[in-house]
């Protein structure tokens, strides 16, 4: 059963027109995995889209998804547009483009490290980036738990409380500046 | 019986040869993380404790120490912005006798500025490790004493006094200048009563910070002791 | 024997007096650099606690012989520059070792001192050490010519190689002085000093920010305190060998005092007031309108 955002995801592809999200120069436009790389090489030989402003993940969990985003920029209309690409989250693997932007292969690096996606033949994209000798699951997968890692890694320090921060702005030290809050 | 006495006598000896000659093993270091080609270029032997002076001797040296601090010009986290002001008109830390240094050799404070990533904790024991003691370290920031909003990270560290020494922290987030230099003031007063032998503590408990540091830092890639 | 004896207190005090004067003015001169940036700046003795400091330090490594030579090389040249420059004319404590042919040997200790340290720094195996000794030799070269051509002027115009002489040929009055009979070898000399004293337009050799100061990187404690004392005996050295050789010596040791400070503060206004040079754009300078005026200063006196 297709959820929602699935749903959006199929009518939009057959539009094929980029989709307004609202926000003046900004656009978003759905494309399937195995069309992505042409029609990103498109847009930067023929439509002018000739900046990747930047490249990204978000893990879709409940769809077991990872959606892609690829940001370019237009400078002749000053016009942004993010392709968003839906990959399955089993084995993710999506072809590079490093040979579009070589910095592509930067984020493609990263991508590889922080979500455990492969693009294969991007130059270094099994290099650490920052997480130098990491072995568990890439920690940008949502099923990875960042609390319970650094409790159990790090030492953490007994006595630590948390405060809920309006309540404790009043009752401490400023109770009229909570009030407008 | 006389016999059987010398024999065991003698045994005792080798063994204890024996033992004397694994204790040298011991006191050599691995170096694992390096490549064999490489062995030859570093260190293997074990830091030792170095004693202080006696007496009113020690207590001079400890005043001139107190006099002449220089930073290590090394900022591992956000809290490094809080340094460049203090060398300005404002704060002018030259009043008291602080100057930043471009190289861990020749510097003798270490500020830990802020959060400290798995990378940079790397960065930090080596550059440690190479400065010539006494030296001191300054814990900027809340993330320095329990990890401040970066608590639950999975890439930053909680506490670093499990890892190097520690003899001052400042807490804030971030804290000001002026409570950098307080740190400051409080670090020489620490000198001045001869309490801060960071150095001789990490030297004293090297096993167990070498087993912290080698818990989290997976590719250990550099040798156990920088010189 | 007892002759011997005496030089030998006289060199000893002689050379106390420097290395405190030195390190003294270095102090000073650190707050007059504050105060032009609005600071209150370090204590007048800091030099003597930073070199107290470095000489307390517990451990100190090496690596190898040449490393531990360095310091002493540096070192051997800020004496030997100090030792045949006579201080104060006419004073038998601050005549030094002085003799006819002094100023080349002085001009050769100050080439010296770099060599040796290029050597040290060169065993300590940093890479940014043999990068700044590079530089240092490089920029150090390009001055020494408008430097030995204004020193060339003026051994022609005294017909003479001490520096003794030099100087006793300028006494009798402010206008006997090489600055004013012969300005334009003063000015090749004084532009020439800039780059010797290593201030602000021609710090690239020392950069703290590309290459952590340069030669020294590796260097720590005692052997950087051994740098920091050569460095004030070093500096006071120059400074009196720049008086005598255009402003006229000096009889005492007040004048030597004022004359020296009035130098020094000459550098530490520039060094304050310009930017820092690239090493080619600072060689290029050197070869260029300093070497000129040095030139002409020359065919000036041989005409």
């Amino acid at each position: 059963m297709a959820t929602e955002r699935q749903e959006r995801t199929i009518q939009e592809v057959k539009d094929s027109d980029p989709v307004c999200d609202g926000q003046a120069g900004l656009k978003f436009v759905h494309v399937g995995a195995d069309q992505a790389v042409a029609y990103i090489t498109r847009l930067r030989d023929v439509q002018g889209y000739t900046h990747l402003v930047f490249f990204t993940a978000i893990d879709y969990i409940e769809d077991s998804i990872f959606r892609l985003t690829y940001m370019v920029h237009n400078y002749a209309s000053r016009q942004d547009l993010g392709v968003q690409v839906d990959i399955p989250r089993q084995g993710a693997t999506m072809e590079s483009i490093h040979h579009l932007w070589p910095h592509a292969a930067t984020y493609q690096r990263e991508l590889k490290e922080m979500f455990g996606i492969d693009f294969p033949g991007s130059p270094g994209v099994d290099d650490s980036f920052i997480l130098e000798g990491w072995t568990g699951i890439p920690p940008m997968r949502r099923e990875f738990d960042t609390k319970l890692y650094s409790e159990q890694t790090y030492f953490p320090r007994p006595g630590r409380v948390t405060h809920d921060t309006a309540a404790y702005m009043k009752e401490k030290l400023y109770p009229s500046e909570a009030e407008t809050w | 019986m006389k016999e059987s006495n010398m024999d065991g006598l003698q045994t005792t000896a080798t063994e204890t040869e024996q033992q004397l000659e694994d204790m040298a093993k011991e006191m050599r270091l691995a170096n694992d993380g390096l490549l064999e080609q490489d062995k030859g270029y570093f260190c293997d032997v074990r830091p030792h404790r170095v004693e202080p002076y006696k007496g009113i001797m020690e207590s001079f040296a400890n005043w001139a120490r107190s006099q002449s601090l220089w930073i290590l010009g090394f900022g591992t986290g956000c809290g490094a912005i809080e340094l460049r002001p203090l060398m300005t008109s404002r704060f002018d830390m030259y009043r008291y006798g602080i100057q930043a240094r471009p190289t861990p050799r020749q510097s003798c404070v270490f500020i830990i500025g802020g959060y400290a990533s798995v990378k940079t904790l790397k960065r930090i024991v080596r550059s440690y490790e190479q400065m010539q003691g006494p030296k001191f370290v300054l814990g900027l920031g809340s993330c320095t004493v329990n990890g401040g909003m970066y608590w639950d990270s999975y890439n930053t560290i909680n506490r670093i006094d499990q890892y190097i020494p520690v003899d001052v922290y400042i807490a804030g987030c971030m804290p000001r200048p002026e409570a950098l230099l307080g740190g400051f003031i409080k670090l020489k007063q620490m000198i001045r009563e001869g309490k801060c032998e960071g150095m001789n503590k990490y030297i004293d408990d090297f096993d167990w910070y070498k087993a912290n540091q080698k818990q989290i830092i997976h590719d250990w890639n550099m040798p156990d002791y920088n010189w | 024997m007892n002759e011997i004896m005496t030089k030998a207190w006289y060199t000893l005090i002689s050379l106390f007096v420097i290395t405190n004067y030195g390190l003294l003015l270095g102090g000073t001169m650190a707050r007059v650099r504050a105060k032009v940036q609005g600071r209150i700046g370090q204590p007048v003795w800091q030099p003597y606690i930073d070199i107290l400091k470095n000489n307390f330090k517990r451990t100190g490594i090496y690596h190898g012989v040449m490393f531990y030579l360095g310091p002493v090389f540096r070192l051997a040249g800020g004496l030997g520059t100090y030792l045949f420059i006579p201080a104060v004319y006419g004073s038998l404590v601050f005549s030094n070792f002085s003799f006819s042919g002094d100023l080349l040997l002085v001009m050769y200790f100050i080439f010296f001192g770099q060599l040796g340290m290029a050597l040290g720094a060169g065993q300590s195996g940093h890479p940014y050490s043999p990068l700044g000794v590079s530089r240092g030799l490089a920029q150090m070269t390009a001055f020494e010519v408008p430097f030995a051509l204004s020193v060339i002027a003026i051994a022609s115009q005294y017909q003479t190689l001490s520096i003794t002489e030099i100087v006793a040929a300028q006494q009798g009055g402010i206008l006997n002085w090489v600055a004013f009979t012969n300005p334009l070898a003063m000015v090749a000399g004084m532009i020439s000093f800039l780059g010797m004293s290593m201030g602000n337009p021609f710090s690239v050799v020392i950069a703290p920010q590309e290459i952590p100061i340069g030669p020294p990187t590796e260097m720590q404690s005692s052997f950087l305190g051994m740098l920091q004392t050569n460095r004030a005996i070093f500096n006071g050295a120059k400074l009196v060998l720049f008086m005598n050789l255009y402003f006229g010596g000096a009889t005492n040791i007040g004048v030597m005092v004022i004359k020296t400070f009035l130098i020094y503060l000459y550098t530490v206004i520039v060094d304050a007031s310009f930017p820092r040079f690239r090493t080619d754009q600072s060689i290029r300078f050197f070869l260029g309108i300093p070497a000129l005026i040095g030139i002409a200063a020359v065919v000036l006196q041989m005409l």
